[in-house]
């Protein structure tokens, strides 16, 4: 999945267009449009406030958008049960907001909504891609604020999502937890077998993570790589 | 029965001129009482002269009121204590919403919680003729019951919707996993629920050991059978239970609906 790895770069996996969220008469996205293409990360960059988590909620329906429409594999999420597509499209926040009770619990806690089960050892495999090997019986209320990212990461893997959201998952950490916490975003995004979408407003973080930088400012999302399809009338 | 226990209180023996000024030369000492506590607040800096002279003065006259509707309504017919008692379901309505700010048409969730669990539970109570089908039965056991739910029906609104906004980051952790709103919401709702029902569960715990109720009493003291006096006690308050959990249970429902839609959190946001 990253630029170096080999990976082929191939369809449209997911495509925002013109997507525009308005709350109380005040335009939070103005426009947002952009493709993810299977194997890719992109990241989101940008200044405060311009949009960027408003955004990636807009995706998995979070929020509901006042225009615009977002495709998932060719077929409008609108037509998608939406927990179906909460499921297919991951999300990572800004806070860890785990639950009471143990990490394996916590990892466990999205596949027992659809009555799977996850045996030891998956759940074993999941900690371990995020660094935490050994951690399943730990109760959250102990972890340590990367700990606790890093277990939020498992707990949306093991909903194996086409998409993976990640809202800031570094800005409420410091910086030793940051690169503990980065490390376990790129086994992350190796597992997952569609496409990677960061928001982050480090700039840094988003050439070491990502493939393509979008830039957003002011709640205006382009993608020059949808423009160029677009008038090239490339099949999107 | 209930009338039995109003005599109970030996003021059937004096004319009604006289009832009225010992109630008002009570009612002088009480005041008296209350506003001592509000001079003794003022002592640690406590404002409380001026609110407590009006608070006595308004529930002095709204009991005045009640006195006299209550004289007209507890000898006539039985029907006259439905719009009673609608009246009062209104009202409970009105306070019970103003504990819930940020909760839209909260006047309405309140109406039909607190009508839905009185309803039910008076009117199972009369049609199998566990309480009489009288006014001087309806309207006092029905306030009580009103009253109840009216608290349960507060405690609900505002201990669920606190916690939500609260926990908001919880909750739309596990509807991004693909929670529905109900799952997401399900510890919130099990909290508000039992936190809300615990003052009616308490009572019921520690009917005759920690309390015996101003009814009890009453009617212990007209000569009523002690046995069958506990057992009305129980039912009286078995059936403030039965209204405020049907209450909590409609207003945490009733809150969740609007406090989502399509899956989606809206309530805090």
């Amino acid at each position: 999945m990253r630029p170096d790895d080999g990976t082929t770069v191939n369809s449209v996996l997911l495509r925002a267009e013109e997507l525009r969220r308005e709350v109380g008469g005040k335009t939070i996205v103005r426009l947002a449009s952009f493709t993810l293409r299977a194997g890719e990360v992109v990241a989101i960059t940008g200044p405060s406030g311009a949009g960027k988590s408003s955004v990636l909620r807009l995706l998995n329906r979070l929020d509901a958008p006042t225009a615009g429409r977002v495709w998932l594999e060719g077929l409008e999420t609108t037509g998608l049960a939406v927990r179906e597509l909460r499921r297919r499209v991951g999300m990572v926040m800004q806070q860890a907001n785990l639950f009471p009770g143990t990490v394996a619990e916590n990892v466990r806690y999205g596949p027992a909504l659809r009555d799977e089960s996850m045996t030891g050892d998956q759940v074993e495999e999941l900690l371990s891609t995020v660094g935490l090997g050994g951690y399943a019986e730990r109760d959250v209320s102990g972890l340590s604020g990367g700990e606790a990212q890093r277990v939020s990461l498992a707990r949306t893997l093991a909903n194996r999502p086409q998409v993976l959201l990640l809202d800031e998952p570094t800005s409420a950490l410091d910086d030793a937890a940051k690169m503990v916490v980065e490390e376990a975003l790129r086994a992350a995004m190796e597992k997952v077998e569609g496409a990677c979408l960061i928001v982050t407003h480090d700039a840094a973080q988003a050439a070491r993570l990502a493939q393509r930088t979008l830039v957003m400012r002011e709640g205006v999302l382009r993608d020059d790589a949808l423009d160029a399809m677009e008038s090239e009338g490339g099949n999107v | 029965m209930f009338d039995h226990w109003l005599h109970s209180l030996g003021l059937h023996s004096l004319s009604l001129h006289s009832q009225v000024a010992l109630g008002l030369g009570q009612a002088l000492v009480v005041s008296a009482l209350a506003l001592g506590v509000a001079w003794l607040g003022r002592l640690r800096k406590l404002e409380l002269g001026r609110e407590t002279a009006l608070a006595l003065v308004r529930g002095l006259l709204q009991m005045l009121a009640i006195g006299l509707i209550l004289v007209w309504l507890l000898k006539g017919a039985a029907w006259w204590s439905v719009p009673a008692l609608a009246v009062m379901c209104a009202t409970a309505a009105r306070m019970a919403q103003r504990r819930a700010k940020g909760v839209p048409r909260s006047y309405w969730l309140c109406l039909r919680a607190i009508g839905t669990g009185s309803a039910v539970v008076i009117a199972t109570m009369a049609l199998t003729r566990v309480i009489a089908f009288k006014s001087m039965a309806l309207v006092p056991l029905g306030s009580m019951i009103i009253a109840n739910s009216m608290n349960t029906c507060s405690q609900v609104l505002e201990r669920y919707s606190s916690d939500l906004k609260l926990n908001a980051g919880r909750v739309e952790a596990s509807l991004a996993l693909g929670a529905s709103a109900s799952v997401a919401a399900l510890p919130y709702a099990r909290n508000a629920t039992n936190a809300a029902l615990i003052p009616s569960l308490n009572s019921l715990r520690s009917l005759g050991i920690v309390w015996i109720p101003g009814f009890a009493a009453g009617m212990l003291l007209t000569g009523s059978d002690p046995v069958y006096t506990a057992i009305y006690q129980f039912m009286v308050i078995a059936m403030i239970y039965a209204a405020s959990g049907v209450t909590a249970l409609v207003a945490a429902s009733g809150y969740e609906r609007g406090a989502f839609k399509e899956e989606r959190l809206v309530a805090s946001r």
